[in-house]
Formats: C-alpha cells, structure tokens, sequence
C-alpha cells in the first residue's frame, strides 16, 4: 500500500498545480479581455452578433422554463401558505423567490448549458482547426476579435435573461395562483408590491447576474481556449465548461447571499 | 547558399528548439533570400511545421534566434511580433479557413483588419485575389461547400490578401488531387513572382516541389542534413537524399519507431 504513495501524492500534487494554473491562466485571459476593451467596442456588429447567438438563441428555454419554474412555486407556496391562512400571499413568496435566488441561479446555469458549451465547443474547434492560429498569423489578436466579443456579450445578455426568467416566474406563478387556484389578484399583485424592495431584492438579483454572467461565460471561453486541439479534448472542455460554470454559480451565491444578508 | 546569397529576408541562426525535455531542432542554419522559392523537406515529425511557427513567432526557440528583415523574431514586443507578421502570409496545411464567413469575407478579413479602406476598394482587392486564384465564382460560398483544393486556393487568396513580402505555406500539396496540385504548384510560383515575395515551403512531396522551387534544404533528426538546388540534390549520393527523392524503404531513416527487441516483446506477453 505504502509503496502507491509516492506515486499518489505526485498525482496530487500534479493535479493542485495545474489547478493552480489554470486559474492563474484565467485570470490572465479576464485582463487580457479588459486590455481589449476599447478595441472591442469598436466592433460592436460583432458584439450584437453576439448577444444574438448567446442571449437571444437562449430565450426560448429561458422563457420555458421560467413559466414552469413559476408555476411549481405557485403550486407549492400556496400548499405551504393555506396551512396558515396566508395564501393571498403567494404573490410575494412567488416574486421574492424568484428575483433574489431563482431568476439569477436558474438562468445561470441554463445559460451555462445552452450558450457556455456553445461558445467552448466553438472556440474549441477554431483552436482545432488552426483558425485561431490563422487569425495570429495575420496579426489579429484572437482574444480581441474572438474572446472579448463572446464576454461582453455574455456579460450584457445574462441580467436580462435573468430580469425575463423573473418576470416570466412571476406571471407562471399568477397563472396557477390565480386563475386556476383561485386566488384574488389584487391581493396577489398588491402585497407583491408591497414587499418587493428594490433596493435589497431586484438590485441584489441584478448583481448577482451581472456576477454569474462573467464567471460563466469566462469559464465558457478560457475552456473552448485551452482545450487540447483535438475531438476529446473539446468533449471534455465542454463538460468541465457546464461542471464548472455550475459550482462555481451555486458557491458565489452563497457568498454573494451571505455579504447582501450581511449588508 | 549561405556564401552567395547575402540579402536574406529571413534567417535561422544556430536554431534549437524542444520541448518536454525533448530537442526537436539541434542546431539549425538556414536563410531564405528575398525573391527566392524555398523548400524545407523532411519526415513527418521532423519539424518542419515547427520552423514556421518560430518563423512566424508562435514559438520560441530555447537557443539561437530567427531574424525576420534583420529584427530578432522572440525578442520583439506583441506589437513589434504583430508588425513583423503583417509582412507575413501563412497558408495552413488545411486552410483554416473561418467556417462562420463566407470566401469572400474570408479573404476581406485581413484587409478589413488592418486598412480603413472604403467598402468598393476592399471588393475590388477581394476580387483581384480571388481572380488570381481562379476562385471569383465562388466568392459567396461558405467554406463548407468547398472542396480541399478550392479551399487550400481561397486560403492562398486570404494569405496574399495584403501582398506580404514572405509567404509560408505549410504542406501544401496534402490531400489534393493531381490537377489540383499542379494547379497550386503554378500558384505557388506565379504568386511569389507577380508580389516579388520570398516563399518557403514546407513539405515532403518531391517531385512536385523540385519542379518550382530555386532551392531545397532537407532536415532529419533535428539537423539540416542536405541542401542545395533540386538539380544539385536529384544527382547527390548522399544516402538520405537518395532515400528521401526515390521514396525507398531501406535507408537512413528507419522505418521502425525506436523500440525493445522485437522477439523479446513478444516473449514477455506470453511469459506474464
């Protein structure tokens, strides 16, 4: 058994490393982006390019899923809060669940599965197939014309994927609560009203998918950058892309909560 | 060559290269004279690719240098590298074409890139390139729907989209069909004359190659083992160029990757 040790904690060892690496990798590619910056303002065709390819090719299963999300909260919550006698407001546990935790989260990682695997896979194989070499070779800077577009693209698309996922949650949680419940909607609309601050719930929620929107979509481009030049590799930079982006999103946000409970 | 020849655009000085702990070049010495087709021939991994990424600067060699128009290719700074390879064009051994722009936005990018010229004069570049290459019709296909030569010709377009004084091609004749490699043989030469360019090529397929280029250098374990003008090297008795230009089995360069004594391997599978 001993005689695997050495060899294990090499392994270990190894491993901690390139972790270390890679983030260090990561960060250099977030300063090279900012570095960018203006370079890629002057493009914004491509950026509006874009936000339609991550943002607006997402929609679709932002839009669905949050009616469905809704409609499970309003299911729920009214189970819960007619025990209580409190079922009018559904509304408020409804917009509140929604605008601080759901809307970003959910949307995050949907975002991560539909456009972050995306944007690896496609960066992927523009490594692959040596466009990104070509694009060095004629003097552009690929983490201009290529990198930087895809994050500010991500990064303006995500908190308003999440502001949609929130509002369409609401109006799925109406349409269980209301019509088909029985709730009354002036109580429904009125004490979500009442209780949603828009300091502490909708700029908090803002925050938090201004924060998902960056991590996920540079984890999503620094995966499809460093993926190995070959089918395997961009299969597995597209799976580390989601496995990542995932536990990233959910650690932050208990961070994230923690400081704005805190605060 | 290196006596003759003294206006060299690019030069390899004393070049070794590796990684892992392994040596890929040991030592290389080459120069390539402005208005010149030059071969750099070998065997598949002798790093032939290799040379022109240190050409180009992206790679860096571990001793020596490379000089491009005299500037010291690894010590310039991004923006100094980014001039340097705007007197650069690179075609790559698949064209690498960009799968999301059409032929002609393929060839516009470079010109698009790095002039501020109005949209007609980019047309009319874009034109006479694709022109050159035989490829005008089909300006607004997707690279998708080309085949491996039109592709290879419409990279060759982009590569010379801004008349650069060096031109790489890295195995140009991979893959391509008989007409098709006699036709990019012709644009090979035809282009470096018309652009009064200086090409390098990278490739293993000799005949093709001895019927246009002005001078070869053949690389082996590392080392420039041969050089000279294809007539000079079709007559040499060097052993590895007789190897090399006859296609033979038997020679030099073995045909087995090293390896343990072939009996003894089998033995020791069945003895476990």
């Amino acid at each position: 058994m001993l005689k695997g040790l050495p060899k294990a904690l090499a392994g270990l060892g190894n491993r901690t490393i390139e972790g270390i690496w890679r983030i260090g990798a990561g960060a250099r590619l977030f300063f090279y982006i900012w570095f960018y910056l203006l370079e890629s303002f002057k493009r914004p065709r491509l950026i509006v390019r874009e936000i339609y390819a991550t943002g607006v090719l997402s929609l679709l299963i932002i839009v669905v899923s949050a009616f469905f999300v809704g409609m499970v909260l309003g299911l729920q919550g009214y189970n819960t809060l007619q025990k209580y006698g409190s079922s009018e407001a559904i509304g408020v546990l409804v917009a509140l669940s929604l605008v601080r935790e759901l809307g970003p989260v959910v949307t995050a990682l949907l975002f991560a599965g539909r456009a972050g695997t995306a944007i690896t896979a496609e960066i992927g194989l523009m490594k692959a197939t040596e466009q990104l070499s070509a694009m060095e070779m004629m003097a552009v800077s690929p983490v201009a014309r290529v990198i930087a577009p895809r994050f500010w693209a991500g990064f303006i698309s995500m908190p308003i994927l999440a502001a949609l996922f929130s509002m369409v949650g609401v109006l799925g949680g109406y349409f269980v609560a209301v019509p088909i419940i029985g709730v009354d909607a002036g109580a429904f609309w009125s004490q979500m009203q009442a209780s949603v601050d828009f300091r502490d719930d909708i700029v908090n929620g803002i925050i938090k998918s201004l924060v998902f929107g960056v991590v996920c979509t540079l984890i999503a481009l620094f995966e499809g950058y460093d993926a190995p030049p070959t089918a395997e590799g961009v299969s597995r930079a597209t799976t580390r892309t989601v496995v990542n982006s995932s536990l990233a999103v959910l650690g932050l946000d208990f961070i994230l909560t923690a400081f704005m409970i805190g605060a | 060559m290196h006596n003759i020849m003294s206006d060299n655009i690019v030069e390899i000085d004393n070049l070794s290269f590796g990684f892992k702990g392994r040596l890929l070049h040991k030592g290389i010495n080459m120069v390539f004279p402005r208005g010149k087709v030059v071969a750099i021939m070998g065997g598949s991994g002798s790093g032939k690719t290799t040379l022109l990424r240190l050409i180009g600067g992206q790679l860096k060699p571990n001793i020596g240098e490379v000089r491009v128009d005299g500037e010291v290719v690894h010590k310039q700074s991004i923006d100094g590298l980014y001039q340097l390879r705007r007197k650069m064009g690179m075609l790559f051994q698949f064209g690498a074409l960009f799968t999301d722009l059409s032929v002609f936005e393929n060839v516009a990018f470079p010109i698009r890139e790095h002039t501020n010229l109005p949209e007609s004069m980019v047309r009319d570049f874009v034109m006479l390139k694709l022109n050159a290459v035989g490829l005008r019709g089909a300006q607004s296909l997707m690279p998708t729907e080309l085949s491996g030569g039109m592709a290879r010709r419409v990279a060759l377009a982009r590569a010379v989209a801004l008349d650069p004084q060096i031109i790489m091609y890295d195995e140009p004749f991979a893959g391509l069909d008989p007409i098709s490699m006699g036709v990019v043989c012709n644009l090979i030469r035809s282009l470096n004359d018309a652009l009064g360019a200086t090409t390098i090529v990278v490739t293993h397929d000799v005949h093709e190659t001895f019927s246009f280029v002005d001078y070869v250098y053949f690389v082996s374990g590392g080392v420039v083992v041969a050089e000279g003008t294809p007539d000079e090297l079709r007559k040499s008795d060097m052993p590895f160029v007789h190897q090399f230009v006859h296609g033979e089995a038997d020679g030099p360069v073995p045909f087995h990757y090293p390896a343990p004594d072939y009996k003894k391997e089998m033995l020791r599978g069945h003895d476990a």
